[in-house]
């Protein structure tokens, strides 16, 4: 058996979050009636013209910047052939061979990666070079029934941003870590949801495998019709031992397009490319070129600190370590929520902690996102310098977050109301020492005896007697001074 | 004069001093189409008692307020027929005006009556009409011209005060000069294609015919402008066409392209246009020779790039979401191939094919990249001759209207007929074409066009140039005996 190279290219289609279609006005919405958001223009009605949406042309060259690409002085619009009901014009406007967007890439990281491979990916921090991106409309919503077909044009003429990476992924492990990347920097330029299971982000795989040893790559074969980044990578996983099989088998392997079919975790044949298709590219005259200057000019101000950036800097300025900095900007609302919980607190790294902790375990227990956490980020930062002032214990502090969350009170005003106050008292704190002491003289017996950890017993004690309101850290102070 | 003779200027005196009503004129067109269209077969289609409505309601001092304007069936008019003279159109509804349309409207004009026309605009001669053959008021065994045949026809015969056709490569002018009337071309870019059924659509571009050069003015007025809604209309300062009309031609010079004065052209069509130049050497113009190197790739050129276009323009009529659907298709791809076979006549197929093969991979470079550096050359021919010359003055057609089937077997020939007009559409300039006198063809009198070519955007210029020739000539007043 021999070890085969594996090369995958990704192509990947993401749905800008513009508030009108590429070419007309028409609003772009999701899950409304069909065919309510269309007119001449998007239904391809004889005599109507497309006007370029500069919004769309902007979004693109912000993710250009975010991914570092070059944006030439001049992009042009090209008509791009083939019959499809789906198509209005049965030409679709997109950019052949003056892209909006050249080079560029997207950076992976540790945490991009699959849970169970992170530990162990070897070169987590590889950057996978992008050929291009570039802009066009989307095709309507085919729907196959009994005997006829409906097609929704709602989505016909919405803008698609086209991601095109070079076949520089080598597993599908990294294609997994590249479209979680890539999703984490849209999001993170507000040009798209990103959101594979609703469309918003689609992709298409090319993957080829050769031969250790040989140089020229072996035959691509397409795969098509995965809903999650999951997907993606079961897909291939399958499509690299499907291959494997074929070519130990001595078979040759067809340039095909193969459809994943996420329940059965296979793919299956599409249909075979016998020749490249002849799409008759020429420039849309219906179109004048763009230039760009102005526009990157306009963008540029907005390119945002990327997740690279914000987990370094979560990590020096906050102190908090590489895995949790990764964790906190892997999700751009809860990195806002952070910095905002952070902004004055004395102990950001505790911060965090109580985010990543109980925070996030109870927003998953209730199924609540980031953003409607009952817990503002500034009750959050009181709660922790409470309990970093020894003000409560951090057994109160648990309950004191519990009741936060569930009513979105502030920290103070639940600790009233509860009479949780910490017991400080010198005083106070050694009467109940001495009953204590008095009332276990075995667990005293054993301390003095060199049993270290048997003050934990009697310090339990101390905090039994105080309804828990003692502070701990006080009573086991005193403790130790009369046990000594 | 009747009426119906008047031109559009005359009409709105009447209209002005009340001595007749837009309601009148209408009935009086109405009548006129009744009487003689059964000859001529100019339209397609009208929508009289809306157009009378529209006639009641007119506001009068709007600049073409309570003027009936014939439209070429490819331009769409709210809730009108536009079948662009395919079967593949039939029954569709335009859902909404085209730029031109909601101009004219506000300018106060009735859109009234949809003209006949080549089939998506594709011909010299308004044969390839699915529906009808139009016939030239001048002798009606012969062709109008095309593809605003229809457009030509009803100005000539008097069946309409004006009209908008569409000029891709000649399609305004050609039939303008065939039937004896005003036809104009404006600069790419003057006027909004949004509405228009595109053919070629770097190409194409509405413009206006008339019985005077004046009238065409005054449309131009209306429909001229940038437009949001076609990225291709420029935001070019709109003048006063009118201003400069009546002024004298001192200081202008005419350039004559050496190219467009060889054999070939009709000796009768050749005299009458040098008897133009004359006159307007009389009339104080100085004449130029110049050269215009590259026309002679015009024609080519044309072919690659406007059937290329059309390819991709006509890609549409697939019977899916509008327009004729085949009754007898079992899967998709039958469906394509049986709805466009049964839609389209045979130019518009003959063009979809050429279209389609020099935009295939492995010809493009050779036929569509090709031909757009010849145009560019083209281009800098015009303004190489500009530098030199205010206008250029030539024949509109090698000819005067051919009998109704001559060259419908002859495609090539038939091309041939535009000759002097395709360059013009490759350059983006203006061109306007206007009577200059008749040939006598088997005892019968037929229009002869001059055609004056303008520098970009210089349309005001351009029709200055022509109305001082046409006021010092009558060859605009002559109509022709229908019946
Ligand atoms: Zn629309």
């Amino acid at each position: 058996m021999k070890n085969y190279l594996v090369t995958i290219g990704l192509e990947v289609h993401v749905q800008l979050k513009t508030r009108s279609k590429m070419f007309c006005g028409c609003p772009v919405e999701f899950g409304a009636q069909p065919n309510t958001h269309t007119c001449p223009v998007c239904l391809g009605m004889p005599g109507a013209l497309p006007v370029m949406n500069h919004q769309a042309l902007k979004m693109t060259a912000l993710t250009g910047l975010m991914l570092g690409c070059t944006i030439p002085p001049v992009c042009k619009f090209d008509r791009k052939h083939y019959f499809y009901p789906d198509m209005p014009k049965n030409y679709q406007i997109s950019q052949y061979d003056l892209p909006l967007c050249l080079g560029g890439g997207v950076p992976l990281h540790q945490l991009a990666f699959p849970k169970d491979v992170q530990k162990t990916v070897a070169n987590p921090d590889k950057v996978i070079p992008l050929t291009r991106i570039h802009l066009e409309e989307d095709v309507a919503k085919s729907t196959h029934f009994d005997a006829s077909s409906g097609i929704d044009f709602n989505r016909a003429g919405t803008p698609l941003m086209e991601i095109v990476s070079d076949p520089e992924i080598s597993s599908p492990e990294e294609a997994f870590a590249y479209l979680t990347s890539l999703k984490q920097i849209l999001i993170y330029g507000n040009v798209s949801d990103a959101d594979m299971e609703k469309g918003q982000m689609r992709c298409d795989c090319n993957i080829s495998l050769r031969p250790e040893g040989q140089t020229e790559l072996g035959t691509k074969i397409e795969i098509k019709n995965m809903n999650t980044i999951s997907g993606v990578r079961r897909a291939l996983a399958y499509e690299i031992e499907r291959q494997t099989a074929c070519l130990d088998r001595g078979e040759k392997l067809l340039q095909e397009t193969r459809r994943w079919d996420d329940a059965s975790g296979q793919t299956s044949l599409m249909r075979v490319k016998e020749s490249e298709a002849d799409y008759r590219y020429f420039p849309d005259p219906d179109l004048l070129p763009v230039k760009t200057e102005a526009i990157v000019a306009e963008v540029r101000p907005f390119v945002p600190e990327l997740p690279a950036t914000k987990r370094a800097r979560f990590a020096s300025q906050y102190g908090v370590s590489a895995y949790d900095a990764g964790v906190l900007a892997n999700d751009l609302p809860l990195a806002s929520y952070f910095e905002k919980a952070a902004a004055n607190a004395r102990n950001p790294k505790n911060v965090a902690n109580w985010i990543l902790n109980e925070l996030l375990s109870s927003l998953s227990n209730t199924e609540t996102g980031i953003e409607a956490c009952p817990i503002s980020p500034e009750h959050l930062d009181e709660l922790v310098n409470v309990i970093d002032e020894g003000k409560i214990s951090g057994k109160q502090g648990k309950e004191v977050f519990a009741e936060m969350f569930a009513t979105g009170k502030a920290p103070g005003v639940i600790i009233e109301e509860k009479g949780l106050k910490q017991e400080s008292d010198l005083g106070a704190i050694e009467a109940l020492c001495d009953q204590a002491i008095a009332a276990n003289p075995k667990a005293v017996a054993e301390y003095k005896s060199g049993k270290l950890a048997s003050i934990n017993f009697l310090k339990g004690q101390v905090m039994k007697l105080s309804q828990g309101k003692a502070n701990p850290a006080v009573a086991g102070e005193v403790l130790a001074k009369k046990l000594a | 004069m009747s009426l119906i003779s008047l031109s559009i200027s005359e009409l709105q005196a009447q209209f002005r001093s009340k001595a007749v009503s837009p309601v009148e004129a209408l009935e009086a067109l109405e009548a006129r189409i009744q009487a003689v269209d059964g000859e001529i077969a100019g339209y397609l289609n009208r929508d009289y008692a809306a157009a009378l409505k529209a006639a009641q309601n007119a506001d009068v001092n709007l600049p073409l307020g309570g003027v009936p304007i014939a439209i070429k069936d490819l331009i769409n008019v709210k809730g009108e027929s536009c079948t662009c003279a395919s079967k593949i159109l039939q029954g569709y509804r335009a859902p909404y005006d085209a730029t031109v349309i909601t101009r004219l409207k506000a300018a106060g004009a009735i859109p009234f009556g949809r003209t006949n026309m080549d089939e998506f605009a594709m011909g010299s001669s308004t044969e390839n009409s699915a529906f009808a053959i139009t016939r030239n008021p001048w002798d009606t065994d012969r062709i109008p011209g095309g593809s605003s045949g229809g457009s030509a026809a009803v100005v000539a015969a008097d069946e309409a005060f004006a009209s908008l056709g569409s000029d891709t490569g000649g399609s305004i002018r050609q039939p303008a000069a065939l039937c004896g009337c005003v036809g104009l071309k404006p600069s790419y870019g003057r006027v909004s294609r949004f509405g228009l059924v595109a053919f070629a659509s770097s190409l194409d571009q509405i413009g206006p015919f008339s019985k005077t050069v004046r009238d065409s003015a005054l449309i131009l007025n209306a429909i001229s402008g940038h437009d949001p809604m076609d990225s291709t209309c420029l935001n070019e300062p709109v003048p006063d066409f009118t201003a400069k009309l009546g002024r004298d031609l001192k200081g202008v010079r005419l350039g004559m392209p050496k190219e467009y004065f060889v054999s070939g052209t009709d000796p009768q069509v050749d005299q009458a246009v040098r008897a133009a130049i004359k006159q307007y050497e009389s009339l104080g113009a100085e004449i130029v020779e110049i050269s215009l190197p590259h026309t002679q790739h015009a024609v080519a050129v044309y072919y690659i790039i406007a059937t290329a276009e059309a390819s991709a323009n006509l890609a549409r009529f697939d019977g899916v979401r509008y327009g004729h659907r085949t009754a007898e298709a079992s899967n998709i791809l039958e469906h394509y191939g049986r709805t466009r076979e049964e839609g389209f006549g045979p130019e518009v197929k003959r063009r979809i094919i050429l279209g389609t093969y020099v935009l295939s991979s492995g010809y493009y470079d050779a036929y569509y990249l090709r031909a757009q550096k010849v145009r560019t050359l083209i281009r800098q021919d015009f303004a190489r001759a500009f530098e030199k010359v205010d206008a250029i003055i030539c024949p509109t057609s090698p000819e005067a209207a051919f009998k109704v089937g001559d060259r419908s077997e002859d495609p090539l020939r038939m091309y041939l007929a535009d000759i002097f007009t395709i360059a013009v559409n490759l350059a983006g300039i203006c061109g306007i074409s206007l009577p200059c006198g008749f040939a006598q063809v088997e005892g019968k009198p037929l229009p002869v066009g001059l055609q004056l070519i303008g520098k970009p955007f210089a349309e005001a210029e351009l029709l200055q140039i022509a109305h001082a020739y046409e006021q010092s000539t009558n060859w605009h007043k002559a109509r022709p005996v229908i019946g």
